[in-house]
């Protein structure tokens, strides 16, 4: 039933933030009755492209089209008007509101509303596609898998022709999973055409008719789904497959993996040795549902242990048990041999732990100094007599700034500088302590090609001083390149660790799936 | 036409903003002074200029600003530390309750006993009365602004219950406490003129203030728990925890300014006591910018035209309300001059054809 001429158009899409290439001259189209999944990592450049398609970003060079009509997406109620409908991650619902309410809202100008027609093509549009959630109900009572199905019946209510779906199934359980596809193949039957943003393969393989595939903001590949393996999809997605890797890797300009063998680090060599980071049965349950299930693992001195998996499986909440910011429920934390488990940040930091997270604007005062962020976690050593010792503070800034290569002076508000030069400061604010161990959750993440290398030869640096690194990341480029040992996070748990000469992508993509266990 | 973001600031924005506010400040309160009769430009300068050309009308000003001085400083620090204390007007109230308690309990006491200790009482009562909306954010979430907002007449309620009933005065039967016993007479700071020592304390208060903020590790925390509090939480400042002494601190020093009103001026609780100066600290803080020396420049000005408006009212025949027009005024247009800096006026159209195959296709 797929048509050949294809409904919406993107054509050679390009934007740039900075020296960021977030889309490098995209081309993606979508024909009616066809389900097209756009698979891609986080930063992949999926999310730009969505903003650009439904007018929230304004690309650099491109054209977007319909029925080979060139639009002009200002806004989202012109791509609304163009009959292009998103569906994203985060619901644009009124909680207070009935359903009809809510579908009705988007389409009503000034003047009363006419509840009962209204009500009645909610009920038509609902029916059309096969979704049965009672209009009168309020949103507040509904599940979250129930809320996007209203959110497709508002899109659809605009007379969409084309529906986006942003990672639909980041927040649904399998049995709303199931649903959703339901619904999916009920569109694909009226002639709508869906483009699936994802990047969760096996979802991908199961309901798409075509798969595009980003990396780095380039289109790496693009597959007839069912002629394609899954292999063939992660490995693009990854970057992994030993040719085309070596390719992109030079075309991007990153150093070819060459692991460095510094610090003659033999992980477990030395029986005496302690590790500078142990976790044993961490647990966290929040509501009775465990988000962190029995967590164990060691990271000796010298070693850089990285942590695969894909996102939500419990990254962010071992990032926070480790941080300081969450307690666990179960389990023990030692650093360099210290019990911090029950410390709070400043007793940690004390011990050794060093921290990196994913959210950078979440560690830094924006509206405060370069000098003040570099200090702000160590006031104590910064005081003297019941003052702040601003020659010292001054001093402290200029060395780091110097040292960590920041482009700013210590008095410039850090909220005026790049990512780049912000992921410095709070490289500096961390390892100006020496700390024993570093835990880095995503530190490269949408940072240029240059500050992408200098985090990576930081942290060889400091495994060649001795001390540990766990790496947190969803780029297994990054972690095959850095990492000693890779280990898995799924549901929460480690399922297993390889040693990286061992950690091909299909053995990691099964783990990080959970397709399989064995280690 | 339409408002654009700004990337980044340029310099100029933040004074020539600031300036376009007071000008449409005074553009807007030439109307009604119009309105009442009197020449504008003659109003104004009676409003700024008059009160501050003479010793008395200095002391006038510094009088007048003395509660301000308290109330603002009082707002600030809260604000400061992201608590958004909208309750300096109960605080206030409460802390001239508390000393006016301690005044009627022991009228003998000498001034070196009483006037600490009614101070003491007024920090007491205003810190206790800040502390309830403080406990209820940091146990239960509950929005400090409407609390601390709702206490402000229920302090009033308790003043006039209290002054129609057990603190009746003894002597008139009128709704105003007895008059205190001399020892808490707050003594001239100038002598021979009104300006009391509360203006001292206030400008000590103010001092620490600025000492805290400026030079200390406690007030870099405060300020990075009020900017980014997540921020703060992750390097480990006790965020909740600096709010609620914040809180208290706040309520601490508005009592302080209770305490000095009943002292150093009415030497008695009245009903008036207050004549809105908590409502007011929240404009003294806000244009001051939170800073100590803000606090300090603006509750001047304030007092400065308060003092004006008496004047223009006898001499002009206006009502002295206008005065507190042209406060209220200010601090809308100031407010609105602030935010509206972040953005800048983009005269093209809102479709702007950039990309070529869509100026190709309009062409």
């Amino acid at each position: 039933m797929t048509s050949t001429r294809p409904l919406l158009e993107l054509n050679g899409i390009t934007k740039r933030f900075g020296d960021l290439v977030a889309n490098d001259s995209v081309s993606v189209s979508v024909a009616s009755g066809e389900v097209v999944a756009m698979l891609g990592e986080n930063g992949a450049g999926k999310s730009t492209l969505m903003k650009i398609v439904y007018g929230l970003v304004r690309p650099d060079a491109g054209t977007i089209s319909m029925d080979g009509r060139v639009l002009d997406i200002g806004s989202p109620r012109d791509a609304m008007d163009a009959g292009i409908g998103m569906v994203t991650q985060e619901f644009s619902l009124v909680e207070t509101m009935t359903v009809t309410e809510n579908v009705a809202l988007s389409s009503v100008g000034l003047g009363r509303v006419d509840v009962r027609a209204a009500r009645q093509r909610v009920m038509d549009a609902m029916d059309r596609v096969g979704v049965h959630i009672e209009p009168e109900r309020m949103v507040s009572t509904l599940s979250i898998g129930e809320r996007q199905r209203v959110e497709i019946v508002k899109a659809l209510f605009h007379e969409c022709r084309v529906l986006i779906l942003d990672e639909p199934t980041a927040v649904l359980t399998p049995q709303d999973v199931r649903a959703l596809f339901t619904t999916i193949g009920r569109l694909r039957g009226t002639g709508l055409g869906v483009l699936f943003v994802s990047h969760k393969l096996r979802e991908v393989a199961e309901i798409s008719e075509r798969v595009v595939v980003l990396r780095r903001g380039r289109l790496v590949g693009e597959r007839v789904t069912a002629e394609a393996t899954t292999k063939e999809l992660a490995d693009l997605m990854m970057g992994t497959a030993a040719a085309p890797d070596q390719d992109t890797a030079a075309a991007v300009g990153l150093p070819v993996r060459e692991k460095p063998a510094v610090g003659g680090s033999e992980p477990g060599g030395t029986a005496e040795q302690v590790p500078v980071l142990r976790m044993t049965d961490v647990t966290l349950e929040r509501e009775g549902r465990p988000l962190l299930d029995r967590v164990s693992l060691d990271v000796m001195p010298g070693e850089i242990v990285g942590l695969a998996g894909i996102s939500g499986n419990g990254q962010t909440e071992l990032m926070n048990v480790l941080a300081g910011t969450d307690i666990p429920t179960d389990g023990r934390i030692e650093v360099d041999g210290t019990d911090v488990t029950h410390l709070d940040i400043a007793g940690r930091l004390e011990a050794g732990l060093g921290r990196l997270t994913e959210d950078r604007r979440g560690s830094v005062l924006p509206q405060q100094s370069v000098e003040h962020n570099l200090v702000i976690e160590d006031l104590r050593s910064f005081t003297r007599r019941g003052m702040l010792d601003k020659a010292a503070i001054r001093t402290h800034a200029e060395g780091l700034i110097e040292r960590f290569d920041i482009r700013a002076a210590p008095t410039d508000a850090v909220a005026t500088l790049s990512g780049g030069n912000m992921q410095k400061v709070l490289l500096a604010r961390a390892l100006a302590r020496r700390p024993r161990v570093l835990v880095a959750a995503q530190p490269t993440r949408g940072l240029d090609i240059g500050a992408y290398q200098y985090v990576h030869t930081q942290l060889q640096e400091l495994r060649g001083s001795g001390a540990g690194v766990l790496l947190i990341s969803e780029d297994l480029d990054e972690l095959r390149s850095l990492c000693d040992r890779i280990l898995v996070l799924f549901r929460g748990a480690v399922t297993g660790g390889l040693a990286v000469k061992d950690a091909t992508s299909e053995r990691l993509g099964a783990m990080m799936t959970g397709e399989s266990v064995a280690v | 036409m339409r408002l654009v973001l700004r990337g980044h600031e340029p310099r100029w924005v933040a004074p020539v903003a600031f300036v376009v506010a007071v000008l449409v400040t005074v553009a807007l309160s030439a109307i009604p002074i119009r309105l009442a009769g009197a020449n504008p430009p003659a109003a104004f300068e009676r409003y700024l200029v008059t009160p501050l050309s003479s010793t008395l009308g200095i002391y006038e000003v510094m009088l007048t600003a003395t509660p301000l001085l308290f109330t603002g400083i009082a707002v600030a620090i809260a604000f400061r530390a992201g608590y958004w204390n909208i309750g300096a007007e109960g605080q206030f109230l409460i802390g001239a309750v508390a000393t006016t308690a301690l005044a009627l309990n022991f009228p003998g006491l000498p001034a070196v006993v009483a006037l600490p200790l009614g101070f003491v009482a007024g920090a007491l009562g205003g810190l206790a009365w800040a502390w309830l909306p403080a406990w209820l954010k940091r146990r239960g979430e509950i929005d400090e602004v409407v609390t601390t907002l709702l206490l402000n007449p229920v302090a009033l309620l308790v003043v006039q219950g209290l002054l129609n009933g057990p603190w009746r005065n003894s002597q008139t039967g009128f709704t105003d406490s007895d008059r205190f016993g001399s020892g808490y007479d707050l003594p001239s700071l100038v002598p021979g003129t009104r300006v009391h020592w509360g203006f001292g304390v206030a400008m000590v208060v103010i001092a620490i203030t600025w000492f805290v903020f400026g030079k200390t590790a406690v007030g870099m925390q405060v300020r990075a728990a009020g900017q980014a509090p997540e921020a703060a939480r992750f390097s480990g400042i006790p965020v909740d925890r600096l709010r609620f002494r914040s809180a208290l601190v706040s309520g601490a020093i508005a009592g302080l300014g209770g305490a000095s009103q009943v002292m150093g001026v009415q030497h008695q609780l009245t009903q008036g006591i207050s004549n809105n100066y908590g409502y007011t600290g929240v404009i003294v803080a806000t244009l001051g910018g939170l800073t100590a020396l803000g606090v300090v420049l603006v509750a001047v000005l304030l007092a400065d035209i308060a003092v004006g408006a008496e004047n223009v009212s006898l001499v002009l025949q206006v009502p002295t309300q206008l005065g507190a027009i042209f406060g209220a005024l200010l601090l809308l247009t100031v407010l609105s001059a602030m935010s509206l800096r972040q953005y800048r006026i983009s005269w093209s159209g809102r479709r702007r054809r950039r990309t070529p195959a869509a100026a190709e296709e309009s062409s």
